[in-house]
């Protein structure tokens, strides 16, 4: 942290990265960020795959998909088990919950890319503000995904036969009421480490808000530390934008 | 804080209003596609035709993503490259599991 109390122009000048210039033109906190997105995107890619890899080695539901019901033959048709929305108990709405997450998903990058432009400007009170609502968005997002997997885990009211014949209602690691046990071991692992991604984001903007708000950034000359976390952000919403696809359309 | 703000020499540029339009203008654009999405799975019948378009719809939305809010459009190419070249080893994952999976599908049933 030897930056932070020299202007940008003078670092600049002197030793970039100790050799006067910045390879591929970009810092060096800004390049780190893009390989351990790069790598990030490897182990969430190698989870989605094992999605399709085992819902691949399971039948399909052989019938119209009007017709469905659960059963522990064939992997479930996504859209029949995401179909609750909080406060409407009983209603089918499919997809519905899950669409107004991903939808302030994207409206909290937007407001992250907001915050980075006015970091661009040196902007003060206008970072704060768009960290804040950030934050915010992050925040309601992980209220909807606590909700979505209390409601998986605690099931349905009919619940779902066994293979021994019992019935049972909700979901763990071993059972199942919506199909094979693995499908909800692939929710549980997917969904829940998109989810802990989220939460190290809010982190990471937390402080990152904080710094800005009580001027340590503004000091430092740069907002360059807006830019990081927001590269982050926007890579965990790249991501639930591949989960809606893959785990809840197809 | 207050001795900053009497000692800073910080000067901040006014917003540029055409920029900040267009960023919302892409928000526009993914909300858009995110509903077309939500209806499609809701109206059309499922099938491989379905889930192309979705993977497709899908694609669009991760180059907005990617290309506007992470500003990768902005930096060198090389740059650009050696993020999307590594790339092709999850297109050869997705062709070696799947093909996988569906031949552990034939063994079983």
């Amino acid at each position: 942290m030897a930056t932070t109390t020299t202007s940008v122009d003078e670092v600049q000048q002197k030793d970039v990265w100790n050799g006067g210039v910045s390879p591929l033109k970009a810092s060096y906190g800004k390049l780190m960020m893009w390989f351990f997105l790069l790598s990030d995107a490897f182990s969430f890619s190698s989870l989605l795959i094992s999605y399709g890899f085992i819902r691949y080695s399971y039948p399909a539901y052989p019938d119209e998909a009007d017709n469905f019901e659960f059963s522990q033959e064939y992997w479930p048709i996504p859209e029949k088990v995401y179909e609750a929305v909080p406060f409407l108990h009983g209603v089918e709405l499919p997809l519905v919950f899950v669409g107004i997450m991903t939808f302030i998903l994207i409206l909290s990058s937007v407001t992250m890319v907001l915050a980075v432009e006015a970091g661009h400007r040196m902007d003060r009170k206008a970072v704060v503000k768009w960290m804040l609502w950030t934050i915010l968005g992050g925040i309601t997002f992980l209220g909807c995904q606590a909700w979505e997997w209390a409601h998986f885990i605690h099931g349905t009211e009919a619940g779902g036969l066994l293979p021994d014949g019992s019935v049972f209602f909700g979901a763990n690691l071993m059972q199942n009421q919506y199909g094979p046990p693995l499908f909800a071991s692939l929710f549980f692992f997917i969904t829940g480490f998109h989810g802990f991604h989220v939460f190290s984001g809010v982190v990471l903007n937390l402080i990152i808000f904080y710094q800005a708000s009580v001027g340590v950034l503004e000091k430092r000359g740069h907002y360059e530390m807006v830019e990081k976390v927001g590269l982050y952000w926007h890579f965990v919403d790249l991501v639930w934008v591949f989960v809606f696809t893959f785990f809840y359309l197809i | 804080m207050g001795e900053l703000d009497e000692t800073s020499t910080v000067v901040y540029q006014p917003a540029d209003k055409a920029k900040i339009r267009k960023l919302w203008k892409i928000a526009l654009i993914m909300a858009v596609i995110t509903a077309i999405e939500f209806v499609f799975a809701t109206v059309l019948p499922r099938g491989p035709l379905l889930y192309f378009t979705f993977v497709a719809l899908t694609i669009v939305k991760a180059f907005y993503i990617v290309a506007e809010f992470m500003h990768l459009k902005g930096e060198v190419k090389t740059l650009i490259w050696s993020i999307l070249i590594p790339c092709v080893f999850v297109i050869w994952l997705v062709i070696a599991l799947l093909a996988e999976g569906a031949s552990i599908f034939d063994v079983r049933f």
